[in-house]
């Protein structure tokens, strides 16, 4: 099957500024590549800082590469031109976490939905005032909500207009930037079951970010696994059950909380924090925090990201 | 529907406008002022221009209420004319420096790098020269008239707006609504107008409410020099270097003008203040 989206060593440095000019480089995002398959929904875990949210920023073109190159549908997104990206846009939207800064609070809801058909020259104005209808009813608003302004709705339904907004242009691949982080967890429920279903109606494609790996694991067919702005682990959701997996990943999954009030207090699987992507780690970048690592291996040689079995991507010498 | 969300937030405006009674006085005096523009020539009881040569220097009485000057002009006639000067002025001049502002610092603020860098070296430079000296110097090369002086002021005093609408767009440029339309592929200039400029105005109109002020005091110090509005048009200004050179024998003719100008300037600070206490959110009740 073709890939719908394709990354290919994607980096996003920035010069920082020292107090003498040149300051020393932040590698945000430092040699990801990956594929996502149309109707999938790959999901995307890592701490906060680790650069998912540069990495969202830049396959939808919203930030410059510094490297690498991203094709959406085979189409080379990289280098096009302003007005081809512009009509490109309409196949891939975005979803944000903050439901409180991601609509414009001097906007009706109407006016918000109506933008992305009025910016591509879509419809008529009745047109445009049907599909608007149709949007608001398809993320379960009324139709009483349309003249009113943002501040006058709650989060979980301030995202549903989020989510309205990015598929008014009817999209193949859906951005998902921490969607449910900022929610009440039983409003995170309604807006993943809202998420999964559109997925089923529209066969949508999903990015889906989160630092939340049950949130992640619940929606997700593959997980991809991200620290300090490089993969360190890509498998199908199964995998993730049975198959040895990287360090990082073993940790992050011990640090899932158990539902079960009877179950003893665990110390936490990591010690430390995540390095500055200032100051990357020599070697295995995880090596630092790595209960498993090995000297001086682990500290010199950057460890290849390789296929250890069908689908599973690794980034470890001892996996 | 719509107008009842509008009036909402426009009603939480007022009501915080409203308890704020130094404000009240303000917003009071400012639209009596207007009202007293506008009237002018019914409420003035003599032609501002009229010469009474056997009326001069009379001190305030029944029949003039604020004294004549040396040539036999009625005071008041001219204080109330000389209101329609002073809101001209301030307001073509504020109009002029916000219009330049916001432009100068959309641009900076949204397109950022080199272009910012450009345009703030512009804005440092600008702010190295003592405005008023650069005013006198153009009025001297430009000569003296009211709408030099309005496109002077306007063009000198642009400098604050452009950095406030800077900020403001270079926070609002990072939020997820910008990112958003952003990816749905909107043109930079329906960002600037549609999505940034409308959530960066707020502190730009208590800007131009304190600029009025502003304003209106510079015109007055430029005529009060004789390098701003030219006799016989009464500006309070000119009306008051009359008074400075009778001020041994005749009070009025500095203390009314100079009143007026004291007056207004204030109220105009006082509705400012007002309107960004109001619009404060950290301020929220």
């Amino acid at each position: 099957m073709p890939e719908l989206l394709k990354a290919e060593d994607l980096c996003c440095h920035f010069r920082l500024k020292g107090p003498w000019g040149r300051g020393p480089l932040l590698k945000a995002v430092d040699g990801v590549s990956f594929n996502l398959f149309p109707g999938e929904t790959l999901g995307l875990v890592g701490e906060s800082g680790c650069g998912k949210s540069t990495l969202a920023r830049l396959v939808l073109g919203l930030l410059p590469l510094t490297r690498g190159r991203v094709w959406f549908g085979g189409a080379d997104l990289t280098g096009m031109p302003r007005r081809a990206l512009k009509a490109m846009r309409r196949q891939f939207q975005v979803i944000f976490q903050d439901p409180y800064s991601s609509l414009n609070p001097r906007m009706t809801v109407r006016q918000i939905l109506a933008e992305p058909f009025i910016i591509h020259g879509l419809g008529s104005r009745s047109e445009r005032r049907a599909w608007v209808a149709e949007l608001l009813a398809e993320v379960g608003l009324e139709p009483e909500h349309l003249e009113r302004y943002p501040h006058e709705f709650s989060g979980g339904q301030r995202q549903r207009l989020g989510i309205a907004r990015a598929l008014a242009l009817r999209p193949r691949l859906m951005v998902a930037d921490e969607p449910v982080s900022a929610l009440d967890v039983s409003i995170q429920a309604q807006i993943l079951n809202l998420l999964a279903q559109l997925q089923e109606r529209h066969g949508l494609t999903y990015l889906f970010i989160s630092h939340d790996l049950s949130v992640v694991s619940q929606i997700s067919s593959r997980v991809a696994v991200m620290y300090v702005g490089r993969l360190l682990e890509m498998a199908p959701r199964e995998v993730f059950a049975r198959a040895r997996l990287h360090p990082y990943t073993e940790a992050l999954l011990a640090a899932v909380p158990l539902p079960d009030p009877q179950q003893p207090f665990r110390p936490p699987a990591l010690k430390g924090e995540p390095p500055s992507p200032v100051n990357v780690p020599s070697g295995c970048p995880f090596h630092p925090r790595c209960p498993e690592a090995q000297f001086p291996r682990c500290q010199d040689e950057v460890p290849a990201y390789r296929e250890t079995a069908p689908e599973h991507w690794v980034a470890c010498h001892f996996r | 529907m719509e107008l009842e969300t509008r009036n909402l937030k426009l009603e939480t405006f007022w009501s915080r406008l409203r308890r704020n009674r130094m404000a009240v006085a303000g917003l009071v005096l400012v639209v009596g002022l207007f009202a007293v523009a506008l009237l002018a020539p019914w409420l003035a009881p003599y032609d501002p221009n009229f010469i009474d040569l056997k009326q001069v220097l009379m001190p305030p009485s029944p029949a003039h209420l604020l004294g004549t000057d040396t040539l036999g002009r009625d005071v008041l006639s001219r204080v109330i004319f000389g209101a329609r000067i002073s809101l001209l002025v301030g307001f073509v001049a504020v109009g002029i420096a916000t219009l330049i502002g916001v432009l100068v610092g959309a641009l900076a603020g949204y397109y950022g790098g080199a272009m910012d860098a450009l345009l703030m070296r512009l804005v440092d430079l600008m702010l190295c020269f003592p405005t008023l000296f650069l005013i006198l110097a153009v009025i001297a090369v430009l000569g003296p008239s009211i709408w030099n002086i309005m496109v002077v002021i306007g063009v000198t005093g642009w400098m604050g707006v452009a950095r406030l609408v800077r900020a403001e767009f270079l926070s609002l440029r990072e939020r997820e609504f910008v990112m958003a339309v952003r990816a749905l592929g909107a043109s930079d200039a329906r960002l600037i107008w549609r999505h940034l400029l409308p959530n960066a105005l707020t502190p730009v109109m208590v800007s131009a409410t304190l600029g009025v002020a502003g304003a209106i005091l510079t015109e007055s110090a430029l005529s009060f020099l004789g390098l701003g509005v030219q006799p016989p048009t009464p500006s309070w200004g000119n009306i008051l270097t009359m008074g400075k050179d009778n001020i041994e024998i005749a009070w009025w003719l500095s203390v009314f003008p100079g009143l007026a100008i004291l007056v207004t300037v204030m109220s105009y600070n006082l509705l400012g203040e007002g309107i960004r206490e109001a619009v404060d959110p950290r301020l929220r009740d």
